[in-house]
């Protein structure tokens, strides 16, 4: 049963996560960046270099479109909101945090999705034929992403009975240590959603230069200054909850028990590790992995799903 | 001889390379065109001369080649309607030569069917002409607003993606008009001359000595093969052979030159396929070779190291030693990372196939140089017309017949592994002394002369005109671009649009440098 005292930790632990993100998510992307930089020896621009960034573009002054409209205008702050949103409701440190109870894993991948459909729209708000291509490109990818999304989120679900994310982990990571060999083939195909969904190699590339190659960096190329600033802390918070997510779904041994407030330092630390774990891990990823052309792209996300549908196979044939 | 017709009559230019020159009056130019194509032979530069002032009227300059040698042509035209027959049938490379010919001197190539401008944006007056001796700038100048009738593509989903001539990222401007349907590319047209610079114009107020130090920036990151070509030239017409430890010099920076470009562009294609780490590698070895310059010679890109009569560098024991080290060390390096492309399979996935220029196309439009060969275009200049020190050399030709980006690839590789094996022989036979060259002051009057030399690129040719006083009167340098620009319009055909920055680098040309 839960206290005054309790929702008033829980209020409070849920503010501190709303703030541990937003402020947390450009170092993690500044972490891969520099792992990708030593892996390719070159000594890289620092973990801190996003912030640099994102301080750089806030004090610049906006150029917009002349025909571009509301939608343009409007997009970066509901990408960043829908982002920040998801990010926050992921139970990463602790379970019980009153924004949980609303996050379901469904209507998660439809905060994501909400996200998309507004920068998609924006991108060919403006006419540029570089926008279009890039939205056309980003749809190609997430409509065979998102299904792959949803099976991966279904099979921890079939586990824990649930499609509440506080539930999910709840019932993986305290109940009892079971190796689920149906979640060892969820979290292939996870990866392989997270790459896809964060424009990361092999299916997009974060750093290009060029426009004719562009996936999510073909719709933002008319953004500028706060806008842009708005649209990389979005990227992200995308990917950080994206990592969340896969931390949740698959390692979330060391998360602080409902009530249990004492376990919180240690479960941020862990937190911590992980993260630098997984960013690492991409990082690798990325640097090991060539570019492919983008008509293999449905092969590859066809791959995630089927690896997805193997491990609800798997669940309802082992039971495990 | 290299070309027999009764009413030509060439005579042998005492060059480096076999060149020869005659005059040929326009009703036989088509015909003598027809000849050399038949017998397999090539069209390398076209370029035109206003020699009103000397009494006549213009002069129209065609260099084509064949196995035997170059030919330069020269066909007087009259200073009222200088028009010409139209030689793009017979050489299609010829196009848009002919239409800078007009952009710049008003030479018409009459019969022809595409007469649009080239190299002219609205910058000058479409009614005068930079390269006439009386060209007036102050009254030509203009902001003309841009129209470019580019070839339109119709049908149910066709539709247009215009790129550049800004790019997102730092390369030179070229505006690239693709016309596309879902993904794949209908038709790719291109439209460059946004770096006009009027190189061309400039030479002719220069004296030979400025005007090699000009030359070696045509092209910046062909510095080497522009002067040795512009030098060659010069001595050409000056009937002088530079001494064997300066050709020996030059055919080292040559080959230093070949190296350097050829792992910045292999690094560059890892990087297209964002293979950083491949980017990353072949950068650092390129940075070695040119901070290597830098101590050895004084300059990273080689600048200035070849003037009209010699060379002004040399390389002792202890340089020697350095570039030994640095050849042992790249071929070991080198091996490795080829390796792992080789056997990345993301890698040769996006490689193989992709950008296909067939050899029989190849052929048919006048491929030229490194790309050329991986067209099965076997034609190397330091092997067919090997100059001063190259016939000592026997350098190995690399071709591969594929034409894809992976055949460009595999004959990068194989000519940087030859380029360090000709690196250590040229250190055998160079000798170190401090001597000063004997420099080219003064040209003789009313000379010609032509210079070809084997960039990293593909053949680059200078040639000079010179005056009653010995002065340059017009010289035009030919980057191997200008044949090759047009084959990436074909290469991209039914590929991906986001396979063409990678077809395009596998390529590298030239905007400025067929732009001057």
């Amino acid at each position: 049963m839960m206290t005054e005292y309790d929702l008033l930790f829980a209020i409070l632990f849920q503010l501190a996560q709303l703030l541990l993100v937003v402020l947390l998510a450009p170092l993690l992307t500044g972490w891969v960046n520099q792992c990708q930089a030593w892996l390719q020896n070159r000594s890289g621009a620092g973990v801190l270099q996003p912030y640099r960034v994102l301080r750089k573009l806030f004090h610049k002054d906006a150029v917009i479109a002349h025909n571009a409209s509301w939608l343009f205008r409007v997009t970066p702050y509901i990408v960043f909101g829908c982002m920040w949103l998801a990010a926050a409701i992921i139970p990463i440190i602790a379970v019980d945090l009153p924004f949980s109870q609303a996050a379901d894993v469904i209507a998660l991948v439809g905060v994501f999705a909400l996200a998309r459909v507004f920068i998609s729209l924006a991108a060919m708000d403006i006419g540029t034929a570089f926008g279009s291509l890039g939205a056309r490109r980003e749809m190609l990818v997430s409509f065979l992403a998102e299904p792959a999304l949803l099976m991966v989120l279904f099979t921890a679900s079939m586990i824990s009975h649930s499609t509440q994310l506080p539930r999910i982990v709840d019932t993986l990571a305290h109940h009892q240590f079971i190796l689920y060999p149906s979640l060892a083939f969820a979290a292939l195909a996870f990866v392989i959603v997270l790459l896809a969904e964060n424009a990361r190699i092999p299916v997009d590339n974060p750093s290009t230069h060029l426009e004719l190659t562009m996936i999510h960096e073909a719709m933002i190329l008319e953004y500028s200054a706060r806008h842009l600033a708005l649209i990389e802390w979005a990227s992200s918070l995308k990917l950080f909850a994206y990592i969340s997510i896969g931390i949740a779904l698959f390692v979330p041994h060391g998360i602080a028990e409902v009530g249990n407030w004492a376990g919180l330092p240690l479960a941020i630390v862990l937190l911590l590790l992980k993260l630098m774990l997984a960013g690492a891990g991409l990082a690798v990823l990325e640097t090991v992995m060539a570019k492919m052309r983008i008509f293999r792209a449905p092969e590859f996300l066809g791959t995630a799903f089927l690896l997805a549908v193997l491990g609800l196979l798997i669940h309802f044939l082992l039971g495990a | 001889m290299p070309i027999k017709h009764p009413n030509l009559k060439l005579t042998r230019l005492t060059d480096a390379v076999p060149a020869w020159t005659g005059d040929i009056t326009p009703e036989y130019l088509f015909e003598i065109c027809q000849q050399v194509r038949d017998g397999g032979g090539r069209l390398v530069a076209l370029w035109g001369s206003d020699v009103r002032q000397q009494g006549g009227g213009f002069l129209l300059h065609i260099t084509l080649m064949n196995e035997s040698g170059l030919v330069c042509l020269n066909v007087p035209l009259p200073a009222e309607h200088p028009n010409y027959p139209d030689i793009s049938r017979i050489f299609p490379a010829a196009n848009r030569m002919q239409r800078a010919a007009y952009d710049l001197l008003g030479l018409y190539a009459h019969e022809g069917h595409d007469h649009r401008k080239w190299l002219r944006h609205g910058a000058w007056h479409g009614g005068s002409f930079p390269l006439r001796k009386d060209f007036d700038a102050a009254a030509s100048l203009t902001h003309e607003p841009e129209d470019y009738p580019f070839v339109q593509v119709e049908g149910q989903g066709v539709h247009e993606i215009p790129v550049g001539p800004v790019h997102a990222g730092i390369i030179e401007p070229g505006h690239f008009r693709f016309s596309i349907i879902g993904e794949r590319v209908l038709r790719l047209e291109q439209h460059l001359g946004y770096v006009h610079k009027g190189i061309e114009k400039r030479f002719e107020s220069m004296s030979v000595q400025q005007g090699a130090k000009l030359a070696a920036r045509v092209s910046g990151d062909s510095t080497v093969a522009y002067a040795w070509a512009y030098a060659m030239a010069a001595e050409c017409i000056a009937k002088v052979t530079p001494s064997s430890r300066a050709l020996w010099m030059r055919a080292l920076l040559l080959e230093r030159e070949r190296v350097a470009n050829h792992l910045g562009d292999l690094g560059y294609l890892g990087n297209d396929v964002a293979l950083s780490f491949g980017f990353a590698q072949f950068w650092i070895l390129k940075e070695q070779v040119l901070r290597n310059n830098a101590a050895l010679f004084g300059h990273r890109y080689l600048m200035d190291k070849i003037v009209p009569g010699g060379v002004t560098t040399s390389l002792d024991v202890e340089g020697k030693h350095i570039i030994e080290q640095e050849c042992d060390m790249l071929d070991e390096q080198v091996r490795i990372l080829r390796n792992i492309y080789d056997e990345h399979a993301g890698v040769q996935d996006r490689f193989i196939g992709t950008g296909r220029v067939e050899p029989k196309l190849a052929a048919q439009l006048g491929l030229c140089g490194m790309a050329g060969r991986a067209s099965a275009q076997a034609w190397d200049a330091r092997v067919q017309f090997a100059c001063a020190p190259y016939d000592k050399l026997d350098v190995k030709m690399a071709t591969y017949r594929n034409g894809d980006v992976a055949a460009r690839v595999i004959v990068r590789f194989d000519e940087l592994f030859e380029s360090l094996r000709l690196q250590r022989e040229i250190m055998v036979n160079l000798v170190h002394d401090n001597e000063a060259p004997a420099l080219l002051e003064k040209l003789p009057a009313n000379g010609f002369g032509i210079g070809l030399v084997e960039g990293w690129r593909g053949e680059v040719m200078v040639a000079i005109h010179t005056g009653a006083q010995g002065n340059l009167t017009r010289v035009h340098p030919h980057d191997p671009s200008w044949q090759n620009w047009p084959l990436l319009e074909h290469a991209v055909i039914d590929n991906i649009v986001p396979d063409f920055p990678l077809i395009n680098k596998s390529f590298n040309l030239s905007y400025s440098g067929q732009d001057l």
